[in-house]
């Protein structure tokens, strides 16, 4: 892969909650337009390194980084860097579907409109095209003002999909975003997104290796804080034998 | 024996709920029969829109007292529910730690405080302020809303605090990690999703100015008579109560058992609208 192919590039990159570490010494370089996936064990730090790139750990009273993430080439750290455009930039859905009490219409359009200027055609537009992407069209487009707790908790998942989506950002980060979904909502949301990694990057935390194994183009193999190794054929061909006992479920 | 002793302790506490319900079912009932009879004999409309109060020539219309009780909760909200909402906004999500664990008790304590000192308070500091700065005698709506607002401003506070920490985290993560800043996440997302919580807030607030007597009767005048501002004196339904209840007898004291039914029925309807709103999911 050539340089100029690198979305995300992380540089020793260590994150400490108060004294306790539980990222060591990170190094990594994520692709445009791949599905990069981080597995593991749990507490192996994969929730702690995803909120790590659009910065949203600094929600946490008293965590520490050292080392540095750069995206497009640029450090997401940099004091003049704005959180907020990173976080445009840098989409994230989570464990938990959480629409906001509003409509569904209401839910994926209201970042379109805080954000910038648009007349409601275009919001229209962004929203619809939003649900779209986000595989949701057909089970919603007769009732966009229902309200978003009304879906099903699979629909939702997709809800918050096409509410980063409608963000227009660069990157979608998924932290076990189909963990509690029943396997034909999963199987949507997997489909939806190997379709829209073609126009964007996508990072999962996959629910378990099966979904790793389906759907990511590398994986990267995190335990207890180390990355023990990421690649393409890391399911075919474990480099590194505790990756390879985890795969095979001899433990985790 | 054990089977015994667990029915036993059961119906003790049935005995005690079953009391302080009929305690306040007796009351009801007391006020209800004292004050329904001079409500049918004078009108229930002469009653409440009458604009004349002497008592002692027979004259029985509460129309300036139920104005003047509207005027003073609803400036007490006025002033005392913008405070408050940004007190439990700054503590929920701006202040750091060591604020919030001096910040929160000082405002509980404000609930601790008797209402004659808050009266006394009003008398002496902000009555002469008003009186010199604004003109009138001092002795008004205004001075009634501003100590009332700081009398609310607990229930306000706590009140909306916990619904607003009551938020499940990942709607402001959710709205964070769409790239919206801090205040536009609690403007937009947080203050909506905890709408209900807030304007029970609001409405258990305001019910407890439009109850306070002690510390109003103080400083609002007490003058029977439509103000014409808010730097008249006025007096409100629970202050008459307070004025005459000593001297009152016969009729009298029937008209003020029917303030009383006003009173109760308002408060009814605004607590009722307070559980509504509670109760109904928002969405
Ligand atoms: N807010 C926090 N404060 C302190 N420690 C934390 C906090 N969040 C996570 N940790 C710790 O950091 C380590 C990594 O947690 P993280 O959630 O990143 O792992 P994970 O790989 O996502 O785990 P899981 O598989 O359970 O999702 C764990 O040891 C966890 O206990
Ligand atoms: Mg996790």
């Amino acid at each position: 892969m050539s340089e100029n192919n690198i979305k995300i590039e992380i540089k020793n990159f260590s994150f400490y909650y108060g004294q306790k570490q539980v990222i060591h010494d990170l190094n990594l370089k994520i692709h445009k337009n791949e599905i990069m996936s981080f597995f593991g064990p749990a507490n192996g730090g994969v929730t702690t390194l995803l909120r790590s790139l659009n910065r949203l750990f600094e929600l946490n009273h008293n965590t520490r980084s050292e080392g540095d993430i750069l995206i497009d080439g640029e450090s997401i750290f940099d004091p003049d860097a704005s959180v907020t455009e990173l976080r445009r930039k840098v989409g994230m859905v989570f464990e938990i579907p959480t629409p906001l009490p509003l409509s569904i219409f209401d839910n994926v359009a209201y970042g379109p409109r805080l954000n910038k200027k648009k007349s409601k055609d275009e919001i229209n537009e962004v929203v619809e095209q939003a649900i779209k992407q986000a595989a949701l069209w057909d089970d919603v487009s007769d009732r966009l003002r229902a309200p978003a707790m009304s879906l099903s908790g699979g629909q939702q998942q997709r809800l918050c999909i096409a509410r980063v989506l409608a963000l227009k950002p660069e990157v979608i980060i998924l932290d076990r975003a189909c963990s509690g979904l029943d396997p034909i909502s999963t199987a949507k949301i997997e489909e939806s997104l190997t379709k829209l990694k073609k126009q964007f990057t996508i990072v999962i935390a996959p629910h378990n290796v099966q979904q790793a194994m389906r759907i990511s183009d590398r994986a990267a193999f995190m335990l207890m804080g180390y990355l023990v190794e990421a690649g393409a054929d890391i399911f075919t061909h474990p480099q590194d034998q505790r990756t390879d006992d985890y795969i095979t479920g001899r433990f985790g | 024996m054990k089977k015994f002793k667990e029915n036993l302790s059961g119906r003790i506490f049935l005995l005690f709920a079953l009391s302080s319900i009929s305690a306040l079912a007796l009351i009801t009932v007391f006020i209800v029969v004292r004050g329904i009879p001079i409500i049918s004999d004078v009108g229930i409309m002469d009653f409440v829109f009458g604009m004349n109060w002497a008592p002692t020539e027979g004259e029985y219309g509460i129309f300036p007292m139920i104005v003047g009780t509207v005027a003073v909760s609803l400036g007490a909200g006025l002033i005392g529910v913008p405070i408050g909402l940004c007190c439990s906004i700054f503590l929920s999500e701006f202040a750091p730690p060591f604020i919030t664990t001096v910040f929160r008790p000082a405002i509980q304590l404000l609930a601790g405080i008797p209402s004659v000192v808050y009266g006394f308070w009003g008398l002496i500091f902000i009555v002469p302020l008003i009186r010199d700065y604004l003109g009138g005698p001092g002795l008004s709506i205004l001075a009634a809303s501003i100590i009332l607002a700081i009398m609310i401003l607990p229930t306000v506070v706590s009140i909306s605090e916990v619904s607003l920490l009551a938020l499940p985290r990942q709607y402001k993560e959710g709205a964070l990690a769409l790239g919206l800043t801090h205040w536009q996440t609690i403007r937009c997302v947080m203050l909506p999703a905890a709408k209900s919580g807030i304007v029970a807030a609001v409405i258990l607030g305001i019910g407890r100015a439009i109850g306070e007597t002690m510390a109003v009767i103080m400083i609002v005048g007490n003058a029977v008579a439509m103000p014409e501002s808010i730097l008249d004196p006025v007096r409100t339904l629970t202050t008459n109560i307070g004025i005459e209840m000593g001297y009152a007898t016969g009729i009298h004291q029937e008209a003020l058992f029917a303030t009383g039914i006003i009173l109760f029925v308002v408060i009814m309807i605004l607590n009722a609208t307070a559980q509504y709103i509670t109760r109904k999911k928002s969405g």
